[in-house]
């Protein structure tokens, strides 16, 4: 780690090892802090896969807990159901609604457009409980918890995250591909259909995916919309409705190791899908054309 | 209104199967548009709205100003004292915030120039997706971490810090024993955590955008690699990393389910010790939501949401205009 250049002046030389020996030392120390970090994540991950396998198996994922807490076996398939069908039904609302919206901030611009660049921003800042609990104020306390509350709530979540994501993509197509486009008089709306979101698609998919995978671990706006469900398997989304993450979280609190063991199984499925999401959008995201267009 | 060159005239004469749609996708898309701020505006009038009863019965003050939680002995018709002081909701809240950005932006600050500054090339890309790796993991997985093999780590620390600092003068009542686990301290610990991923993403983002002649400059020089860091990086820098904290403070003020699993939700009044249980208005909220049967207890909590919005809204807005004039003043 020598020092990248020197000068021949000998005013600078006369300190130039305790120069040298800082610039070792901090750069010891930024190299320790990473690999703290580092070795932080692989504890948390060693620690819910070690945790995990202890109970993760067939059974885990094709049965429903016993009704009984402190018994033994069961699994959480009503969790993973019902984490399908509200993260599904959550990405169907938001999805196409965050792509028109960041199809208006980028292609029309104007003052909504940059309202809507900043407010977007802030509503991902936006707490989920507290997205949860006006989930709850518009819906719940007139129609009772649902699993279809619990998707509007996430699809809240996810809606500011795919116009981020999406907005940041659109910029990227070029200029000239729209310009042919509409000086062979096609129209805006084609324009946009046809040329500027397919060639934007690997970015779009990737910020859905990753908007899904934070969809998919949420749990305080659960509590508060779609409340859970531990005993059956429950399909109808306009009934209260278990998620993954709300049964472990339900499991986790109980004193029982067995929910515990249960939880643990729970924990690591979710982290699977969660990372295997947003690996899989990084590895789309590194091939897309738009991206070479940087 | 219309930045793309060459649609205006030529949309007169040709009527293709597409032109008559123009408008409407163009209505269409607006109205998406728009709706991202009749979310905000209806969030904000659908939780007054909610705690509207409990605002009437009340007053708004009495919830601010008292710190004792005890829905139990709220009754339909009393109004004084009000049993939902949130006080030491906003305590806790504080507190956890500030010990995670404490701990978070010196650890963020320092991965954020290794990956930006040291680390060779083909190791920055590994690295910085393992660090996105830590945002990736949903709250509720912390929070059980948390439980089982954080707080048995830090405990042995915990019990040595209540014993050295807990009877020092002063700073004393801070440190007080005894440190069961559950506590503000470990809250602030996950929170750091938790919000190290996005104050490292942004401080990242503002140290790439340091001009390669001001580096370049230092190090012809006669800088050492770290005095150019010094001297041309972090100056530069400065606005973007208390940006990138005051970002990580509204992340770690609205994080939920993680901090209620291992704060221990001491909803009764503020805990002087770090070392003891508390709650923070994200918390309470997750923890009695559903068993809030006492009178006004539900709309208390939809207070606590309202005011939780309020803040979260300050603290994101305050940190999006720090990073955005940093950006503005870089360009």
């Amino acid at each position: 780690m020598a020092a990248p250049a020197s000068t021949s002046a000998s005013a600078a030389r006369r300190g130039l090892p305790r120069r040298l020996s800082v610039n070792t030392a901090m750069t010891v120390v930024l190299c320790l802090v990473t690999a703290g970090v580092v070795a932080l994540l692989l504890w948390i991950l060693g620690y819910v896969a070690g945790q995990g396998l202890k109970y993760l198996g067939p059974m885990f994922l094709t049965h429903t807990p016993p009704g009984d807490p402190s018994q033994a076996g069961g699994g959480f398939a009503n969790g993973i159901v019902g984490s399908l069908v509200i993260v599904g039904i959550a990405t169907g609302l938001s999805v196409p609604v965050g792509i028109a919206a960041a199809v208006h901030m980028v292609e029309y611009r104007g003052r909504l457009a940059r309202a809507c660049g900043f407010l977007t921003d802030v509503l991902i800042g936006l707490p989920s409980i507290v997205t949860g609990a006006f989930v709850y104020a518009l819906w719940v306390a007139h129609f009772g918890f649902s699993g279809l509350a619990g998707a509007v709530a996430l699809g809240l979540i996810m809606l500011p995250l795919v116009i981020r994501a999406t907005a940041e993509v659109l910029r990227l197509v070029p200029v000239e591909l729209r310009e042919a486009s509409l000086a062979l008089g096609v129209s805006r709306a084609r324009t946009v259909m046809s040329i500027v979101l397919p060639t934007a698609r690997s970015g779009i998919v990737t910020g859905v995916m990753l908007a899904v995978a934070r969809a998919m671990g949420e749990t305080a706006p659960l509590l508060l919309t779609a409340l859970g469900n531990d005993l059956f398997l429950e399909t109808n989304p306009t009934r209260r409705m278990s998620t993954l993450s709300l049964q472990i979280f339900s499991n986790a609190i109980t004193g029982f190791a067995t929910a515990q063991a249960r939880a643990w199984a729970g924990t690591l499925t979710l982290v699977v899908i969660v990372l295997v999401l947003s690996v899989g959008a990084r590895l789309i995201s590194r091939r897309g054309i738009v991206r070479s267009a940087r | 209104m219309t930045p793309l060159p060459g649609s205006p005239t030529p949309r007169r004469r040709v009527r293709g199967r597409w032109h008559g749609t123009d408008t409407v996708f163009q209505y269409a898309v607006r109205a998406a548009a728009a709706l991202v701020i009749v979310v905000l505006v209806a969030t904000a009038v659908f939780l007054v709205q909610q705690a509207w009863p409990a605002l009437r019965q009340y007053g708004i003050l009495s919830y601010l100003l008292s710190d004792r939680w005890a829905p139990s002995e709220a009754t339909a018709t009393g109004r004084h004292p009000n049993p939902y002081g949130i006080a030491q909701f906003a305590y806790g809240t504080a507190v956890t915030s500030l010990i995670a950005m404490v701990l978070a932006v010196p650890v963020a600050v320092a991965v954020s120039l290794y990956l930006t500054e040291i680390a060779p090339r083909w190791l920055r890309r590994w690295l910085s997706g393992l660090v996105d790796l830590l945002a990736a993991i949903p709250s509720v997985v912390y929070g059980f971490w948390g439980i089982f093999a954080l707080i048995p780590a830090v405990r042995p620390a915990g019990v040595w810090v209540s014993r050295t600092l807990g009877t020092a003068p002063v700073i004393g009542p801070l440190f007080a024993g005894p440190f069961f686990g559950v506590s503000y301290l470990v809250a602030g610990l996950v929170l750091a955590i938790m919000i190290l991923p996005i104050i490292t993403a942004i401080c990242r983002e503002v140290f790439a955008t340091v001009p390669t002649e001001d580096k370049e400059s230092a190090l012809a020089l006669g800088a050492t690699r770290w005095e150019m860091v010094r001297m041309a990086v972090l100056p530069r820098s400065r606005s973007g990393i208390a940006g990138a904290a005051v970002l990580g403070l509204g992340r770690a003020v609205g994080e939920t389910i993680a901090v209620t699993m291992v704060i221990g939700n001491n909803a009764l009044s503020i805990t002087t010790s770090l070392l003891g249980p508390g709650a923070t208005m994200a918390s309470v909220i997750a923890n009695e939501f559903t068993e809030s049967t006492e009178p006004f207890h539900l709309q208390s909590l939809m207070v606590v949401g309202a005011w939780l919005l309020v803040i979260a809204l300050a603290v994101n807005t305050v940190g999006k205009l720090i990073v955005r004039r940093t950006r503005e003043d870089i360009a």
